[in-house]
Order: C-alpha cells, then structure tokens, then sequence
C-alpha cells in the first residue's frame, strides 16, 4: 500500500522535473524561462522528500523527518538564486542596451 | 522492495534523465551567460531529486547526505556565478 503512494509521488515529481526542463528548453526569453526550473525545486523536490520520507519512516525504526531538512534549504536558497539571477540578468541587458521588460509601475 | 516501486523508480530517473539532457542543451546553448547560471541551477537540482531517488532504491540514508551537500554546493555556486555576472567579482 505504502508502495503505491511512494510509486505515485515519485512519478509526479519525475513528470513536474520534466515539465519545468522542457519550459526552461521552449521559453523564448530569459525573464520567461527562469521560471520554469522553480517547478523542479518546489514542488518536484516536495513530492520527493514526502515519498522518501513515507518510504523511511514504513521501512524504519519509525518517523525518520530528517529529509525535511533539504526541503528547508531549498526553500530558503531558491529564491536568492532566483533574485540574484534576475538582478544580474537586468544589469547584463541594460549594459548591452537590448529592450528590457516594462518595470512593474506604470508610466505616471 | 515490491516490483512496483523498483520500476516507478527507473521510470523516475529516467524522466530525470531527460530532463537533464534538456538542461544540458539550455547550457550549452543558451544565447546569455544568464540562460547558463539557471541551466546549471537546474542541473543542480535534479542531480539533488536523483541522489533522494536512489536512496530510496538502495535503501540507504548515506544518500542524504550527498543530496543536502549538493543543494548547498548549488546554491553557493549559483550564487557565485551570479555575483560575478553583476559586479565583475565574487568578493568585494
């Protein structure tokens, strides 16, 4: 029973880790592909963590947690990846003078 | 360890795989050094989810500890390359 749910868990995060490397391949512009990879390191990393650790915790002594802790470290790291990158992407696009995206507040 | 887990796992890191074949290409082609830094992220991340994955097939919690150094590795590296793409210098 138990090996249904880790078999299903696992197979969506493969499928998600697929969607967010076939977006990062098709998106035709930076600021749109640095979306995708966050689908493999939110949700895809969850649904591998929740599998390992129902895995552990049926096959072990008993709740093994300690799994969670990379969901810790990821969630806290990815969005400074992200910021950063952006910021970087923003300055390299200015410098080189092509169009950047419109900034958020509208012209007044 | 049932037959049903042991081929959910291959067909899992086989989508991984494929998943980072297409990553590799966004690396190696991508028209920007910034199209590189994320493609690498990405790699980071799958090999991160595969080390996760093949703790579970082999049953073992060694595994772990290569994945939580591998999202620190990432991060660290990501953040490096970043860094330097937006000032010329890792440390200033």
């Amino acid at each position: 029973m138990t090996d249904i749910v880790v078999a299903v868990l696992l197979l969506a995060s493969g499928c998600l880790a697929l969607v967010a490397a076939i977006g990062l391949w098709r998106l035709p512009d930076f600021f749109l592909r640095m979306h995708a990879p966050a689908l493999a390191s939110t949700l895809a990393a969850w649904l591998v963590t929740l599998g390992s650790i129902v895995h552990f915790s049926v096959r072990g002594p008993g709740l093994s947690l300690h799994v969670w802790l990379i969901i810790i470290l990821l969630s806290i790291t990815a969005p400074v990846t992200t910021l950063v990158l952006a910021r970087a992407a923003l300055f390299r696009r200015r410098h080189a003078g092509d169009p950047l995206p419109p900034p958020l507040r509208g012209k007044r | 360890m049932s037959p049903l887990l042991t081929a959910a796992v291959t067909v899992t890191l086989v989508l991984y795989v494929l998943a980072m074949g297409l990553g590799l290409l966004r690396l190696l082609r991508g028209p920007g050094a910034q199209d590189r830094v994320l493609a690498l992220d990405f790699l980071y991340v799958v090999a991160m989810l595969v080390m996760l994955v093949l703790a579970i097939r082999y049953d073992s919690s060694m595994y772990f500890e290569g994945a939580l150094l591998m999202a620190l590795f990432g991060f660290v590296s990501s953040v490096a390359l970043a860094k330097f793409l937006l000032r010329g210098e890792v440390i200033e």
